[in-house]
């Protein structure tokens, strides 16, 4: 328990420490991003829009920089990110609310469903080694060093095209408007399956590879030999000793891809222009839009703050001996 | 003699195929009586362990039976060979009938599971019809019987000290009541007071229980103590078989009286400590003839070229003992 503590403690710092310099950058920024903005939006901001941009952008010369700081924690905890440059004069929060629930789905569940796949097909690859499973090894290697991308490039060529089934952009029919109806989520789910069976199929495979290889390791252990000297099933040797104990590494390793679904897959959503965050991410910085920037990092980096405890949390809950005695 | 429960025959173990195989186990006969503490020994590589994972046939790939038989006599109904028994019948047979606990059983326990889980899926496995309740009245039992305290049932293998684990491991051996338990070197890992603590237990327990061992170590001091024979195994063949005394007094194979000269006598006389020249053969490529004759201080003329026979030497009180040797030749083989 103190070592979680101390694990809570760290992140929390962490969190401080990645807000702190979240203030402290565009602070440092050369040029004067902002007074151009305020210039070419003349009498379109409202005064509450130009403080909030003073504040987070360092210009309220008022103001001492601890002052500053102050009001740009009670911003943050308000969720006020500040207003986007690209998608003036909609708040960053609103640009990456928008944005959020296309990736969380898009990646989320492929991540979900890649882990529970590849580590099924593992522990199986595992289990039989020596078997013909050996034979797709090379496959699985192939697939695994393979970046995204290209995957997705090679999908898109091959797979896409004005006749084809499969969109080749975007995350739905451009004439249809958002909405939770028989129109739209059919499209939505339309656009979403070449990014996703791109995703799956490069992911899948690192998967497949880590719990093999966990298997093989602990198939040579000694308690998996007295398990089967007490002649257990086959099948409960294989899953209670031989997986239960392989899937500790892949079950941190699931837990920290969380927190990679929010930035990890950017270059996937370049390719198919699929509006979730990374592509954001791509405009924001193509039109030096540094608020919106600074929102999804900030994401991405809480994103990945609470998948590492998350990761520390599953290990707590798999592995005893990380428990101190209770 | 009391009858025999457990009969190797001809054993022939080997790791790998082919030209490239090393017989690690070679022509072994062995017969474990009921009730009796059968001690085997010998140098590091010489096949002991080889020799208890393949009757028990838990061999890891590349290890293989080339030959052989096991033939085990249950308490009840007919004898039948272990080699020969289906997946299925297998599995029933081990642990019900022959437990182990291993060289190295600091890592027998599965770090992630409750030692209670441990304890209870054997019985899971063998008697599914006993309810949970009585599952867990048992393995506390067998704590018990071990000197562990019940309340540790629900302990980590790493909340407990080498020692302890060490109990569990026998208690689980013991679990089903079998009639016979291989011991591989199951206390190498201790100090040597908790090795006799728990090894005067063990013998304690057999008492009781009336189970046969099978106690494998190198270490010759602890055999005397504790078997009633002695199987002397060098370079995966049995070299000399005698009551524990007997070896201890009076060992004929050269081999043998070389691993007694290696370690301090128990008690009576001091004895000078010689150990044995050179070092253990090369399985891979055996010396022809008895394969101890390249470092044995008695070799003379048929050593070189002819493999001495297992059986009863010429000796007075050849009848309860067997060794291969030319010096000793049999009288009547073994097998
Ligand atoms: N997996 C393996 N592959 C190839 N050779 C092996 C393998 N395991 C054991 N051997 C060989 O078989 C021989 C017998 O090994 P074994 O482990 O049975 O010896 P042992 O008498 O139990 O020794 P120790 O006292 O060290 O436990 C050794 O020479 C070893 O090199
Ligand atoms: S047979 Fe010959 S070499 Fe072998 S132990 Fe006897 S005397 Fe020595
Ligand atoms: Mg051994």
């Amino acid at each position: 328990m103190k070592y979680f503590l101390q694990r809570i403690g760290f992140y929390v710092f962490t969190a401080w420490a990645a807000i702190t310099l979240n203030f402290f950058i565009p602070r440092m920024v050369p040029g004067d991003p902002v007074q151009s903005l305020i210039a070419k939006y003349k009498g379109q901001l409202s005064t509450d829009a130009m403080q909030s941009l003073y504040i987070l952008f360092g210009l309220d010369q008022h103001k001492s920089m601890w002052a500053e700081y102050v009001d740009y924690w009670k911003q943050i905890f308000h969720g006020d990110l500040g207003l986007s440059f690209t998608f003036f004069p909609a708040p960053v929060s609103q640009v990456i609310s928008q944005a959020l629930p296309w990736t969380l789905l898009l990646v989320g569940i492929t991540t979900i469903i890649s882990f529970l796949l590849g580590t099924s097909l593992g522990v199986v690859a595992g289990w039989r080694r020596g078997s013909w499973t050996d034979g797709l090894l090379p496959v699985t290697t192939f697939f695994s060093s393979v970046p995204y991308f290209w995957l997705g490039i090679i999908a898109i060529y091959l797979l896409a095209g004005p006749d084809s089934f499969f969109p080749s952009s975007g995350g739905f029919d451009s004439g249809l408007v958002p909405a939770w109806d028989q129109y739209f989520i059919p499209s939505a789910i339309q656009h979403s399956l070449l990014p996703a069976l791109t995703i799956l199929i490069s992911s899948v495979s690192g998967w497949i590879l880590s719990m093999r290889n966990m298997m093989v390791t602990v198939a040579s252990e000694d308690y998996i030999t007295v398990a089967h000297a007490k002649g257990l099933s086959e099948r409960r040797v294989a899953l209670s000793y031989a997986a239960r104990n392989a899937l500790l590494p892949n079950v941190s390793g699931f837990a920290l891809s969380l927190g990679f679904i929010v930035g990890g897959t950017l270059l996937v959503e370049i390719v198919f222009s699929y509006p979730g965050l990374g592509f954001t991410l791509l405009q924001a910085l193509g039109a030096r839009d540094y608020p919106l920037m600074q929102g999804i990092f900030l994401i991405i980096t809480i994103a990945v703050l609470v998948a590492n405890l998350l990761a520390d949390i599953a290990y707590l809950l798999l592995d005893p001996r990380t428990r101190k005695d209770g | 003699m009391a009858e025999p429960v457990l009969e190797i025959r001809n054993l022939n173990v080997d790791y790998g195929l082919g030209d490239r195989a090393v017989h690690a186990v070679r022509d072994v006969n062995l017969t474990l009586h009921r009730g009796e503490v059968l001690g085997l020994a010998g140098e590091s590589g010489s096949g002991k362990s080889t020799l208890a994972y393949g009757l028990t046939r838990l061999l890891a790939p590349p290890g293989v039976i080339t030959g052989g038989q096991v033939i085990y006599h249950p308490a009840q109904g007919s004898s039948y060979d272990v080699l020969a028994l289906s997946d299925n019948g297998l599995r029933e047979w081990r642990w019900a009938e022959t437990a182990i606990v291993f060289q190295g059983a600091m890592n027998s326990l599965n770090p992630v599971h409750k030692i209670s889980t441990q304890l209870m899926d054997v019985l899971k496995a063998h008697e599914p019809n006993m309810s949970a309740h009585s599952r867990a009245a048992r393995a506390r039992e067998m704590l018990k019987l071990v000197g562990i305290s019940a309340d540790r049932m629900d302990a980590y293998p790493h909340q407990l000290s080498g020692g302890m684990r060490q109990r569990v491991m026998i208690g689980m051996a013991l679990i089903l009541q079998p009639q016979v338990v291989i011991m591989d070197e199951p206390t190498t890992a201790l100090d040597v007071v908790m090795q006799r603590q728990i090894l005067g237990q063990l013998i304690e327990l057999r008492e009781r229980l009336g189970f046969s061992v099978i106690f494998i170590t190198h270490d010759l001091s602890l055999l005397v103590e504790f078997s009633n024979r002695i199987a002397i195994m060098y370079g995966g063949r049995i070299v000399e078989e005698a009551p524990a005394n007997t070896i201890y007094r009076d060992a004929l194979h050269p081999y043998s009286k070389g691993l007694l000269s290696s370690f301090p006598a128990l008690r009576g006389p001091r004895r000078e400590l010689t150990g044995i020249p050179g070092s253990p053969p090369d399985l891979a490529g055996m010396p022809a003839g008895c394969s101890f004759h390249p470092r044995c201080p008695k070799a003379f003329e048929p050593c070189g070229s002819a493999i001495p026979v297992l059986g009863r030497p010429d000796t007075p009180d050849g009848a309860g003992r067997s060794v291969a040797c030319w010096l000793h030749p049999a009288e009547q083989p073994v097998g």
